[in-house]
């Protein structure tokens, strides 16, 4: 069986009716990514023994005859920021090339409840700390539709390997628009979930109050089968919120029309690329007529978001980071000589030059004298940013904006201007702060051929309205 | 906690001791920090066992070893421990505290920080009352002569909820001098820090507010405050100021003590030392010391940072802690009597006396032994007495404690009740307290060994005996018919004896009267 764009349900029907095996579609993933993976770099750890065990075990229950569950068979890529018990895991760091964490990450211990066939764990920038992939301690990830561009960042490696059929779906983390900026670029399905709706147990800390675990899908109805077996309320994630998990493949029969869509002019400011915009406005105009209402919504803090975002990120960044002394698990410098030098020299050669950059401007955040000036007031300004959404979604259901200012940007490119990279995710941080949902799916392409995001962003727990107007935006595109 | 890396120690030697003349120029500000840990079963953010003594590293999960991507889940029994503790030190519970992360590296810290609490703690606003001397200083001179005891009330900052470290092993392995081995079993067991107000006016004071404070929380029952085991710890923040000066001096905190006696000479050496300095023209350093009780002095610990920035931020892997009024009155209805208020009701119910009610409450296991035992006995105050008159002289004399007693509470209302029904005498009691103390047998043990003597009520058998002591003491017979009425206590005494003292020593008089009569 070919890989090429296969769906979750396609998997599981043919799996079920016998016209195919899990074993041979893991088989011949595994033959696609030793074929394509070397040019883009998508994967940085293969297990294809628990893969082939799980295929076998789903292909049993196939010969019996037995109903398969809803992600039977289904090969998923798990971005390396997850916990796989007895799988190497290294946040695409050196500090942690050498951990095999001794537990499972709760979201893919979920998708593997469900059937789905981890083939390995994908590359990302380091700690997920970037925009493009680059931070990565092993490799960058090249964008499968243009290998002279970067997939975006961090989840970079999930973006990359749906998009280059090494994967039906994929499993990202999104902290200031990690999952949706590559899905953008690489032209795939990235949803994040509101903040609470997904367990975080066994993500890897980048910013604890920001983190958030979504999929990287080809369709948008396969998102919503991703995110119905991964949320919900976790006992041991003191912060996943307790709320009702709908039917999200169930809504998607809703109807849209009648919606109202929120169009805020601090999305389309300056820093848009024209053909970004150009095909945005298209994509709004295909909602509207499908039966969207559009409304203008004004969302005046956007302009503090980066800021905001830069000083909350790196401040809990520099504490969560601090694990990785050298005592335990992580990068321990060789010859040192004493307690300090095995701290400096095991942190100084363990993370990369972003991931310093960024403890360093955290713990400068959160120092005594600069606390209040900094994070204090950064969390001040956060709170103003989610009462701008608030207050929009009182007129809106949805607002519908570009997912990144430009289409994939060239390898090396902004890799030496932190603030150019930083402002890649000038759409996709505030849906963080303010901890509501967004999706953002492929809305055409430049004229190079590189595909466009459309991000449509909800209110808190509301994933069902997005993933609505997405999925009947896809149906008509 | 933190404080912890020291790159060199030097010794501080000035000449002791200080004069008393100095002693009350000069006036010490104490402020007490002590830690105590939480008797909970499981650790406070995981399922982990506390159990102490286990092989190293057997008692760990991702969570305490700080694993990437492993979140803490609070434990409710930590808080409501640590909310009854709030609640003995009559503390104002917060409806919401909020968790805080306190940064600093070690390598008995996994996560790089400590979960505590920081600007909006558990509980503030207690106190203690304790029983002071009315001298300022620890001098024994001044405490003896100035005996006279008053009330005082220490002051509680706040009480907050925290998670230990590991422990750093530095030495008893092979290769210990090149390297530290880790031990990661107590990091995550919950610990509250009860942090005291600068009321403390002397060491003695000190001790005093560390004996009471162990006290209550021991009647809680939240812990076993165990110093050994590091189940109670305690820094002491300390400075001097000239008497009748408003400001307070520079401090210095001293750490490591593991004994309430340590604390107090501790602080005695440090006011020394201070007053010593400020004397000879120098200057306080604001500084952690360290406290050897082998030489009885305190050591300058120099940080390499002078002072920490622990980049103290509210922990965003915790929602905030939320003891509501519903919760709080559940926590309320498990508050034990305390022991300053069982005293005054032993005193009240028991007529013992203030000293005697002290020693009942020492543990609140002793004062409910003992309470049961009175209660069920015939008599109640006949056991405060037997404890008092009988138990409390044999252990003085022995230098036992009263938790070292073989006789138990028990015993003493089984020996109460045998002389309440007029079984055996008191005489007989005596010998047979005497009896348990040299045997180390508990009272119904030894009664029973005895074979269970009684006091003989048998007035035949009485008359018999009282008949051969008068035949064999014609002159103290003669005497006593010369009108010398005394001699009365002679006769029954010698009837005692005859009787090996089991003649009911009433009956025995009554008798003697009436055949002398």
């Amino acid at each position: 069986m070919i890989p090429d764009s296969l769906t979750i349900d396609s998997v599981r029907s043919s799996i079920q009716e016998r016209t195919t095996t899990a074993l041979a579609l893991a088989e011949a993933h595994y033959a696609r990514i030793q074929k394509e993976d070397g040019e883009i770099g998508a994967y940085l750890t293969l297990c294809k023994e628990r893969a082939l065990e799980q295929a076998d075990r789903i292909d049993r229950m196939a010969a019996e005859g037995k109903p398969l569950p809803p992600l039977a068979g289904v090969p998923v890529a798990i971005k390396d920021v997850m916990s796989t018990c007895g799988v190497r895991t290294t946040a695409g760091s050196k500090s942690l090339a050498h951990y095999i964490p001794p537990y499972d990450c709760t979201a893919v211990a979920h998708m593997e409840a469900a059937g789905a066939v981890v083939l390995g764990k994908t590359n990302c920038d380091e700690f997920a700390m970037g925009s493009s992939n680059e931070n990565s301690a092993f490799k960058p990830v090249r964008n499968p539709r243009d290998l002279s561009r970067v997939p975006g960042g961090s989840s970079g490696g999930s973006a990359a390997a749906v998009a280059a059929d090494m994967a039906v779906v994929a499993l990202g983390s999104d902290t200031g628009g990690s999952i949706r900026q590559p899905a953008s670029f690489c032209g795939v399905v990235g949803l994040m979930p509101t903040y609470g709706r997904v367990s975080r147990y066994g993500l890897i800390a980048f910013a604890s109050s920001l983190d958030h675990i979504g999929p990287l899908t080809r369709t948008v109805k396969d998102a919503a089968i991703v995110l119905r077996t991964i949320a919900g309320r976790d006992p041991v994630d003191s912060t996943s919120a307790d709320v009702p998990v709908p039917d999200y493949v169930a809504e998607l029969k809703k109807p849209i029309r009648g919606l109202k869509l929120g169009i805020a002019k601090e999305y389309f400011s300056d820093g848009l690329d024209d053909e970004v915009r150009h095909s945005v406005e298209s994509a709004i105009d295909k909602v509207k007529s499908l039966g969207c209402e559009l409304a203008p919504v004004s969302l005046p803090h956007t302009p503090y978001s980066i800021p905001t975002y830069y000083l909350i990120a790196t401040a809990e960044a520099s504490s969560n980071l601090a694990r990785y002394d050298g005592v335990r698990y992580s990068y321990r410098a060789p010859g040192v000589k004493s307690l300090s030098e095995m701290y400096r020299r095991s942190r100084d050669e363990g993370f990369g030059a972003e991931v310093k950059r960024r403890i360093m401007l955290g713990t400068y955040a959160l120092s005594a004298g600069y606390y209040d000036a900094y994070y204090l007031k950064a969390q001040k300004v956060r709170t103003l940013l989610t009462r701008d959404f608030e207050e929009a979604f009182r007129k809106v259901d949805a607002i519908v904006t570009p997912t990144s200012p430009t289409a994939a940007f060239r390898l090396g490119e902004k890799s030496n201007d932190p603030l150019a990279m930083y402002l890649a995710d000038i759409y996709t941080v505030t849906a963080d702060l303010a901890g509501i949902p967004g999706i953002s799916i492929p809305c055409g392409e430049t004229k190079e051929k590189l595909p466009i995001g459309l991000q449509i962003l909800g209110k808190h727990f509301d994933e069902s309205t997005i993933l609505r107007v997405a999925n009947a935006y896809e149906k008509a595109a | 906690m933190g404080d912890r890396l020291v790159d060199s120690v030097e010794p501080y030697n000035p000449e002791m001791p200080t004069s008393v003349a100095h002693v009350t120029t000069y006036e010490p500000v104490i402020g007490l920090e002590v830690h105590v840990q939480l008797l909970t079963a499981s650790k406070i953010f995981c399922s982990c066992c506390t159990r102490f003594g286990a092989a190293p590293n057997t008692n760990v999960c991702p969570v305490c070893l700080g694993m990437p991507g492993a979140l803490p889940v609070l434990n409710r029994k930590a808080v409501e421990f640590a909310t009854l503790a709030a609640m003995a030190l009559n503390c104002r519970i917060h409806e919401t505290s909020i968790f805080a992360r306190k940064n600093y590296f070690y390598p008995d810290l996994p996560k790089g920080y400590q979960i505590s609490q920081y600007d909006k703690p558990l509980a503030e606003h207690g106190y203690i009352e304790v029983q002071a001397s009315k001298t300022d200083a620890g001098s024994e001179k001044l405490r003896t002569e100035n005996r006279e005891l008053r009330t005082r009330r220490i002051g509680i900052t706040r009480v907050h909820l925290e998670e230990d470290a590991g422990k750093s092993l530095h030495e008893g392995f092979p290769d210990s001098d090149e390297k530290t081995a880790i031990d990661l079993n107590r990091a995550g067991v919950p610990l509250i820090e009860i942090v005291s107000e600068p009321d403390i006016a002397t060491p003695d004071e000190a001790y005093e507010y560390l004996t009471r404070l162990k006290e209550i929380i021991l009647y809680t029952g939240v812990s076993d405050c165990n110093m050994e085991e590091g189940s109670l710890r305690c820094d002491a923040n300390v400075s001097v100021r000239p008497r009748g000066q408003k400001e307070l001096g520079t401090k210095a905190e001293i750490k490591n003590v593991n004994s309430f006696r340590f604390i107090r000479e501790a602080l005695v050496y440090e006011i020394a030392r201070q007053i010593e300095v400020i004397e000879g023209g120098g200057k306080i350093v604001q500084e952690t010391r360290l406290y050897n009780s082998h030489e009885g002095k305190t050591y300058s610990m120099r940080s390499k940072e002078q002072a920490h920035d622990y980049r103290y931020f509210p922990e965003p892997d915790l929602p905030p802690l939320v003891v509501d009024e519903k919760w709080k009155a559940e926590i309320a209805k498990t508050l034990p009597e305390l022991p300053e208020a069982r005293r005054a009701r032993f005193v009240r119910e028991f007529g013992v006396t203030e000293y005697d009610a002290q020693v009942l409450t020492v543990s609140k296991s002793l004062a409910d032994q003992f309470e049961a035992a009175a209660k069920a006995a015939k008599n109640p105050k006949r056991v405060a007495n037997l404890v008092q008159g009988e138990l409390m002289g044999r252990l003085k004399a022995r230098g036992a404690s009263i938790e070292q007693s073989p006789i138990s509470m028990k015993g003493v209302a089984a020996s109460a009740d045998l002389v309440e029904s007029g079984v055996i005498s008191g005489k007989m009691l005596k010998d047979l307290y005497d009896l348990s103390f040299e045997r180390d047998q508990d009272f119904p043990e030894v009664y029973e060994a005895e074979g269970r003597p009684q006091q003989s009520s048998d007035t035949s058998a009485l008359e018999k005996i009282i008949d051969e002591i008068l035949a064999a003491n014609p002159k103290q017979l003669e005497q006593y018919r010369a009108g010398k009425t005394t001699m009365l206590g002679f006769f029954v005494g010698q009837v005692m004896k005859a009787s090996k003292g089991h003649a009911n020593p009433q009956l025995v008089n009554e008798l003697l009267t009436k055949k002398l009569g």
